[in-house]
C-alpha cells in the first residue's frame, strides 16, 4: 500500500497531516509516537475504517494495488475484507469460537457448503497459532478464552477472509509478556502471507517485530506528521532526526 | 512532548563513562611509567605497573557487568545502546592496553641486571606518542567528537615507523654481534609492546566513531612487520 499525502480530518481539526508512506509488502511496518500524534488516526485510514466516524475526511490518496480507496466507486466494505483490522483490546464476540472465525466468511458467502467453511476455519485458526488450543472447545464462547486467546482468534477472524494487509492498533497493549511474544512470533509467520502494520507504544516491540519503522509527531497545530521513516534497525540505533533520538531513548514521552 | 527524565538509566551511561575513563588514565599512566622503569632501570616502578595491571582487570569486568546490567534494566536504545556497547569494546581494548604496559614491565624486572644496550631515545619517542593517542582517544570519547577520533587515528603511522626503525636498528647490532642479541630482544619486545598499544588507541578511536556516528569501519589493515612476537 501507499500513501500519497495524506491528511485526515475530523471536522476542521486536521489530525495527520501530509503523509507520504509506502508500505511495503510482507513487512511490518510500525508506527510509533506520543499519544495524541495521530497513528491510530493513520492506521485507521488505510482500511476506511475512519468512515465509521461522522465528521472524518481523508485529503490525498491510499492506494491498495496503485489503486486509490478513496476513488468515488470505491466501496468501504470491500476495502475493510482486503485489509482487515485488530485492535488494542481483544473483542471477540459473545459466541462460539467457530463462528466468531466463521462471522466475516459467511458474510462474504452465506450459502457456503459446511465442509468448506469448516476447513476455513481451521485453517485460520491454524494461521492464528491459536488451533491446538481450541480444537476441542470449537462450541464454546470466544470471550471464555484468555486475553492472548482472544487476541490470537481476533486475528483468525481477520484472517479467515484472506485479506492482503492486516492492520494492528496496539494488539499487546493487554496482555502478559508471554502472550505478547506469541503475538510477535505470530506476526512473523503472518508476514509470509500478509502485509502488516502496527501501531506500537512498546518502543522494544516495535525493535523487536518490525522491518519498517514509522516515527510520527505533533505539530505545534497539533496535526500529527511521519518525521522520520526507515528500516527499524536504522530508527532504533541510530536514528536520522533528533526527536526521534529522543523520542525513542524515552527523553520525551 | 513534555520531558522526561532517566534517573536510572542517565547515572548507569554517567558511572559507565566514569570506569572507562579511569582504566583510560591508567594505561596511560602505566605505560609511561613501564617505560620510565626501563630507562632509569627502576624495578619498583615496574612492580607498581604489574599491581595496576589487577586493578583494570578488575574495572573490565565491572564494566561488562554494569554493560550487561543496563540493557537488561533500562532496555536503552539509539545513542544511549551505542554508547553502552562502544563502552564494553573499549574496556576490553583498555584491558588489552594495560596487558601491555604489563609485558613492558615483566621485560624490566626480568633484565634488570643487564646494563641496557644502547641509551633509549625512539622507545620513549614511541611511548609518548602511544600515551597521547590515548589520551586524546579518551578526550574524544568524552567530547563525542568523531573528527577528534579519526585525526587521532592518523598518528599510529607514526608509531609504526618508528617500530620499524628500531627493528632495522636493533638487527644491525645483532648482525653485529651475537652477544647483544638478547638485551637487543628484550629491546624489541618492548617496541613490538608499544607498536600494539598504538593499534589498540586506535581500536579505541574507532569506537568512538561508532558511539558517535553509528558508524562502523573495517579496522585499517594492518601491515605488522613481526607478527608472531609478542
Ligand atoms: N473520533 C474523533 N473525533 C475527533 N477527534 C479525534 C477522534 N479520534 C481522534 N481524534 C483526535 O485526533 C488526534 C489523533 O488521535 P489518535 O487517536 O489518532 O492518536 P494516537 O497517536 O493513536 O494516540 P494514542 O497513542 O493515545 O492512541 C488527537 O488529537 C485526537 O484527540
Ligand atoms: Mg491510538
Amino acid at each position: 500500500m501507499l500513501a500519497e499525502n495524506a491528511s485526515i480530518f475530523y471536522g476542521a481539526f486536521r489530525a495527520v497531516a501530509d503523509v507520504t508512506l509506502p508500505v511495503h509488502e510482507r513487512q511490518i511496518t510500525a508506527i510509533i509516537g506520543p499519544s495524541g500524534c495521530g497513528k491510530s488516526t493513520l492506521l485507521r485510514a488505510f482500511n476506511r475504517m475512519n468512515d465509521l466516524v461522522q465528521s472524518a475526511r481523508v485529503e490525498g490518496k491510499i492506494l491498495l494495488d496503485g489503486d486509490n480507496i478513496y476513488a468515488p466507486d470505491v466501496d468501504a466494505v470491500a476495502v475493510r475484507r482486503r485489509v482487515g483490522m485488530v485492535f488494542q483490546r481483544p473483542n471477540p464476540f459473545p459466541k462460539p469460537i467457530y463462528d466468531n472465525v466463521a462471522y466475516g466468511v459467511r458474510l462474504g458467502n452465506p450459502r457456503i457448503p459446511k465442509p468448506e467453511l469448516d476447513a476455513i476455519v481451521e485453517q485460520s485458526l491454524r494461521g492464528a497459532a491459536l488451533w491446538d488450543e481450541v480444537k476441542d472447545k470449537l462450541k464454546e464462547s470466544g470471550t471464555a478464552l484468555s486475553g492472548g486467546q482472544q487476541q490470537r482468534l481476533c486475528i483468525a477472524r481477520a484472517i479467515a477472509v484472506q485479506p492482503d494487509v492486516l492492520l494492528m492498533d496496539e494488539p499487546c497493549s493487554a496482555l502478559d509478556p508471554i502472550a505478547t511474544i506469541k503475538i510477535e512470533e505470530l506476526m512473523q509467520t503472518l508476514k509470509e502471507r500478509y502485509t502488516i502494520m502496527i501501531v506500537t507504544h512498546n518502543m522494544q516491540q516495535a525493535a523487536r517485530a518490525s522491518d519498517y519503522t514509522v516515527m510520527m509527531m505533533m505539530r505545534p497545530d497539533r496535526a500529527g506528521e511521519m518525521i522520520e521513516f526507515d528500516q527499524t534497525e536504522q530508527i532504533f540505533t541510530n536514528p536520522r532526526d533528533k526527536r526521534t533520538e529522543d523520542y525513542v531513548s524515552g527523553r520525551f514521552g | 512532548m513534555i520531558p522526561a527524565k532517566r534517573p536510572i538509566l542517565d547515572q548507569d551511561l554517567a558511572l559507565l563513562q566514569d570506569n572507562i575513563l579511569r582504566m583510560g588514565s591508567m594505561v596511560e599512566s602505566m605505560t609511561e611509567k613501564a617505560v620510565r622503569a626501563l630507562k632509569e632501570r627502576k624495578v619498583e616502578l615496574a612492580r607498581e605497573v604489574r599491581a595496576e595491571e589487577k586493578v583494570v582487570d578488575q574495572l573490565r569486568l565491572d564494566v561488562e557487568e554494569a554493560g550487561i546490567r543496563t540493557i537488561a534494566t533500562q532496555q536503552p536504545l539509539a545513542s544511549d545502546l551505542r554508547k553502552i556497547i562502544a563502552a564494553t569494546h573499549m574496556a576490553v581494548e583498555l584491558e588489552r592496553m594495560a596487558d601491555y604496559a604489563n609485558g613492558i614491565a615483566k621485560i624490566v624486572i626480568r633484565s634488570i641486571d643487564e646494563p641496557l644496550l644502547k641509551p633509549l631515545i625512539d622507545i620513549p619517542r614511541m611511548q609518548f606518542i602511544v600515551c597521547g593517542m590515548t589520551h586524546r582517544a579518551l578526550d574524544a570519547y568524552v567530547k563525542e567528537d568523531a573528527n577528534l577520533a579519526r585525526a587521532v587515528q592518523a598518528e599510529d603511522d607514526e608509531v609504526d615507523e618508528l617500530y620499524k626503525q628500531i627493528l632495522r636498528e636493533l638487527v644491525s647490532y645483532m648482525s653485529e654481534d651475537a652477544r647483544t642479541i638478547s638485551r637487543a630482544m628484550n629491546l624489541l619486545f618492548v617496541a613490538h609492546n608499544l607498536e600494539r598499544l598504538g593499534d589498540r588507541a586506535t581500536n579505541l578511536c574507532e569506537r568512538v566513531v561508532y558511539a558517535v556516528t553509528g558508524q562502523l569501519h573495517e579496522p585499517k589493515p594492518k601491515k605488522s612487520s613481526i607478527a608472531t612476537l609478542g
